[in-house]
């Protein structure tokens, strides 16, 4: 128990700290601290983020920081997106494309570094 | 950049959630700080209100299948509102240049990750 809950604070600083769900802390935390398979560790991951974004959502708007309509215009496309990827994922060789994707991810990680 | 350019970036940041689980957040950042000109706090925050909806129906479904351990995710969530209320204090009080490095940092990380668990699997 109490590691869940070590896990749920740094995953919720994490979220907070640069506006991320915390998946890519919970999910790995969950497979290696509590032995959870990699389906169940998502599932998991997805619900708890559900409450840290709420929590997040709520704190930072307090604060005048959310712009509803930014997050309208990427979040309600992407609901179409999950379902289209989690469907391609079946078809795909999803192991080649994640190579890609790592590399896209770690050019726009360079360029708001420089 | 047009709006309908970001919405794009929206569905694919979608995409590449449901393709590689990663994604949300970590891409909604960047389109709305590149994209919309959104300071990076600004693009942090919302992107946590831009998350709900794709976490509300991937819960549902997951928990329809079954998936989901509802303790575990109790407690994970439970014990994340106390970290949220850390992370947005130091959020806040960063300066923005500092916050967009360290956030284009935790870009690299989840890079390095992705590709150490594909080589893995």
């Amino acid at each position: 128990m109490a590691s869940l809950v070590l896990i749920g604070l740094a995953a919720g600083f994490l979220a907070a700290l640069f506006g991320v769900g915390g998946g890519i802390l919970i999910v790995p935390l969950l497979v290696l601290v509590r032995s959870f398979d990699q389906r169940r560790a998502s599932a998991t991951s997805l619900a708890a983020i559900l409450v840290s974004s709420v929590a997040g959502s709520i704190t930072y708007a307090l604060h005048g920081d959310v712009k509803p309509g930014a997050a309208a215009l990427v979040g309600i496309p992407a609901v179409l997106g999950v379902i289209v990827g989690t469907a391609l994922q079946q078809r795909l060789p999803v192991r080649k494309l994640s190579y890609g994707f790592a590399l896209v991810l770690a050019a726009v990680g360079i360029r708001l570094l420089v | 950049m047009t709006l309908a350019l970001i919405a794009l970036l929206g569905v694919v940041a979608g995409v590449f959630a449901g393709l590689f689980g990663v994604g949300g957040g970590i891409l909604f950042v960047p389109a709305l700080v590149l994209g919309l000109g959104l300071t990076q706090l600004h693009a942090e925050a919302s992107s946590l209100l831009a998350i709900l909806p794709t976490a509300l129906i991937g819960s549902w479904r997951q928990w329809r299948y079954g998936n989901i351990d509802p303790r575990a995710a109790a407690l994970v969530g439970a014990a994340s509102v106390a970290g949220v209320q850390l992370g947005v204090l130091v959020a806040v009080r960063v300066p923005e240049a500092t916050l967009q490095r360290l956030f284009g940092g935790l870009l690299l990380v989840v890079a390095a990750q992705l590709a150490w668990r594909t080589r893995r699997s």
